[in-house]
């Protein structure tokens, strides 16, 4: 029988402490904290967990793994379903998701299955290393190329690595990761300690990793596929491109998409006296939007030096980001504007932002999506003082790609088209994640990226 | 992995350097650029692609050390090698897409100004090799700044030269020059302009004023390259475009230079602030 005791609490890096660094805010649970929140889930014989896990981990089973103290069973568990458990286990939102239907969350709090799923992945990292020197392929194994080694690329290499592939990842930038590198903060996830580990993990499995290659630019899919022996394609190039609001100002200085501004200070590590990438924050910061990247993007600037404020059209209940980033933005110090909307960036007069001049909303009628759109109140326009503006709107996927690849269809926001298996308008050439949905989660990237996986090895076996 | 294959100083202050980057020597036109990271503390420094060999899996830059990162850049020497190499990026060349019947109907002139004289190496080599009426103004401050005089004299029908002070060639700037070329008898369908934002910008004016239509090449803030962060916005026909992805090259008349120079400066500050701290570390132990 279950435990019938509250979900037991996760210790934090105090607000006021990590308001000034980058070290990461939740430490996570110790053996004996997540031994005994594992004894409080149910083991319900219809786990509702599992089926609103986007890529269906074995939630129960690995829990009870964690109950006898067999971490490295629970670890197994998860692997069957997950390659990336420890970034998974931070970023996921699982109040949507796994915990969002736990039964235990009808009257009470769901049982912490990211914090437990974080655990294990962690725990086992720190266990001694397994031989990790890179397994080589098969001679004569088949060629597949990986574009882009995100979440959807690492996991669907981890899956054709495993089934004797070999096969490569081509990465335009200069680290590994995508957006586990560029977009997501040391503080929620870090690079050293917790990317790295899962990265060298699909390396040990035999995939090699081509940095600094721009397919499309340096080589095209063609080239690869006729010249360089690959037989099959798996395009997972997310969704890079910022997109702007189009209001007068966006072009003073100071104005910076969250991208430029996240991918200075993660990818380039501006925030490192060491390192030399400039970055530019300033006294004031307003962040526009209200998703994730919008409070990734605030909290740094936050811990830059800034006094931040989150522009958001809609109210609080409407934030698409996690429940806890918004929580832990607040208790950083980070102020909401909700209901507000831009109209216009003031500049002065040497062309810097003075002033984000915006609108105050109201909820209106629900639109197809069910959500209330928040419609302007005539004749409300303040001013909200600031030195930088940084425009979280979303993104959209990369073009060059679909340009520069004959038969490759996209829809009409610039998504490739692809089936549910991830076969694109092309034989041999499959897709998955953000590049084909647009901006997601990482877990459906990773999903995705397995499914295509399963996909290409049928594809080549069939052939 | 990238390393560095030769390296000459062409002024005291402006190096060229042979770089191995076989893929991208292979996939390399003219016009496009391809970013430099030299170590693993350095920034992502885009500069313009100023030849290739793709027998020889190389790749020429052409850098003038301004901040701290490109100086780091300049002080690698032959044998050593580059953290990170990638490109070609942007998009080559507008007269890559012309057919070339059309184009040998045309007369070409390249406005190069300092560092920028590089960049348009390649684009004359190419339509000068193709059969296309090709001539190039080489400014520079001063005699001893000079740059890519031998080269270019190679590659075009016609070099001007002319510098600030008149310590060499004609007594003035690129523009006075063309204007003297035009009023000489000298007709031209296309003018490029290659150099100094500043220099653009007036380069520009001066076509305007005399009736050619003007390609420049815009080098703004950068830090991917690839249409990711949107540090390159410019303004061009009242449009936003990413520099990285939908240029490097652009109509002059219609790009919002005073806007591209406000951008350009965006980092001063910091910069600045880095280079009083920068210590040089290459060379040391690394």
């Amino acid at each position: 029988m279950a435990n019938k005791i509250p979900r037991v609490p996760v210790r934090e890096q105090d607000p006021l402490v990590r308001a000034h660094n980058f070290e990461e805010v939740c430490y996570g649970y110790n053996a004996e904290e997540a031994m005994l929140e594992a004894t409080r889930c149910l083991h319900c014989k219809n786990p509702r967990c599992v089926s609103a896990c986007p890529v269906g981990i074995k939630i129960p089973d690995f829990i009870s793994h964690i109950v006898t103290g067999d971490f490295a069973a629970a670890a197994a568990v998860i692997a069957e379903d997950s390659s990336l458990p420890a970034v998974c286990g931070r970023v996921c939102p699982q109040e949507t998701q796994c915990e969002g239907s736990c039964i235990l969350g009808v009257k009470g709090e769901p049982v912490a299955i990211g914090k437990l799923e974080r655990f294990v992945a962690d725990t086992m990292h720190e266990a001694p290393a397994a031989d990790t020197t890179p397994k080589a392929p098969a001679k004569g194994a088949v060629k597949v190329a990986v574009i882009g080694s995100g979440p959807a690329g690492l996991a669907c290499a981890s899956d054709l690595a495993k089934w004797g592939y070999d096969v490569t990842i081509f990465e335009a930038l200069h680290k590994a990761g995508g957006v586990l590198e560029y977009g997501i903060p040391e503080f929620r996830l870090p690079k050293e300690k917790v990317l790295k580990h899962e990265i060298d993990a699909v390396r040990a499995l035999g995939v090699k990793i081509e940095t600094n290659v721009i397919i499309g630019r340096t080589i095209t899919i063609d080239e690869l596929m006729d010249n360089e022996g690959f037989k099959a394609v798996f395009v997972g190039t997310g969704a890079g491109l910022p997109k702007f609001m189009g209001i007068p100002g966006e072009n003073l200085c100071g104005v910076f998409s969250a991208n430029e501004f996240l991918t200075r200070n993660n990818l380039m590590k501006a925030f490192r006296e060491d390192y030399l990438t400039p970055i530019h924050a300033g006294k004031k910061v307003c962040v526009v939007g209200g998703g994730n990247v919008a409070m990734d993007a605030a909290r740094t600037a936050l811990r830059l030096g800034a006094d931040t404020t989150i522009v958001y059209r809609r109210t609080e209940v409407e934030l698409p980001a996690r429940r806890e980033e918004v929580h832990h933005a607040k208790q950083e110090g980070i102020h909401f504007a909700m209901l507000t909307n831009p109209v216009e960036i003031l500049g002065d007069e040497k062309g810097w932002v003075r002033a984000l001049k915006c609108i105050r909303m109201e909820l209106g009628e629900p639109d197809e999506s069910g959500r209330r759109s928040p419609v302007p109140i005539e004749g409300s326009e303040f001013e909200i003082p600031t030195e930088t503006v940084i425009m979280a709107l979303g993104t959209s996927p990369n073009p060059l790609i679909a340009k520069t690849t004959d038969g490759l269809d996209t829809n009409r926001r610039g998504c490739l088209v692809a089936d549910e298996a991830g076969a694109t308008t092309r034989a041999g050439i499959f897709a998955g994640g953000d590049a084909v949905t647009g901006a997601a989660t990482v877990i459906l990237a990773m999903g995705a990226g397995r499914t295509a996986a399963a996909a290409i090895h049928k594809y080549l076996q069939g052939e | 992995m990238y390393e560095i294959l030769t390296k000459e100083m062409l002024t005291p202050n402006i190096c060229r350097m042979k770089v191995s980057a076989p893929r991208l020597a292979k996939s390399a036109k003219p016009g496009q650029f391809l970013i430099v990271r030299a170590d693993e503390k350095g920034e992502r420094i885009p500069l313009t692609i100023s030849d290739y060999d793709t027998r020889e899996g190389s790749v020429t830059i052409v850098t003038q050390p301004i901040g701290a990162s490109t100086k780091d850049i300049v002080a690698f020497e032959p044998g050593e090698c580059f953290s990170d190499v990638v490109g070609p990026l942007g998009l080559a060349s507008d007269f890559m897409e012309i057919p070339l019947e059309e184009l040998r109907k045309k007369r070409y002139i390249f406005i190069a100004g300092g560092v920028g004289t590089a960049p348009v190496y390649p684009q004359a080599k190419w339509l000068h090799s193709h059969g296309v009426h090709v001539e190039v103004i080489i400014g520079a401050k001063t005699k001893d700044l000079m740059i890519y005089e031998q080269e270019m004299s190679q590659v075009c029908d016609k070099l001007h030269l002319c510098t600030d002070d008149g310590s060499y060639g004609f007594h003035g700037l690129v523009t006075a020059m063309l204007e003297k070329l035009v009023a000489d008898g000298a007709h031209y369908d296309q003018a490029v302009a290659i150099g100094p934002m500043i220099m653009m910008k007036f380069a520009t004016l001066t076509c305007r004023k005399l009736g050619i239509p003007v390609i420049v090449s815009l080098n703004t803030l950068m830090v991917d390259g690839t249409g990711m962060c949107g540090a390159c916005r410019v303004t061009v026909g009242g449009k936003t475009r990413f520099a990285c992805v939908d240029g490097p090259e652009f109509d002059g008349y219609e790009v919002d230079f005073d806007e591209a120079m406000r951008r350009q400066g965006q980092y001063k500050t910091e910069e600045a602030a880095t280079n009083e701290h920068h210590i040089c570390r290459i060379g040391r132990g690394k």
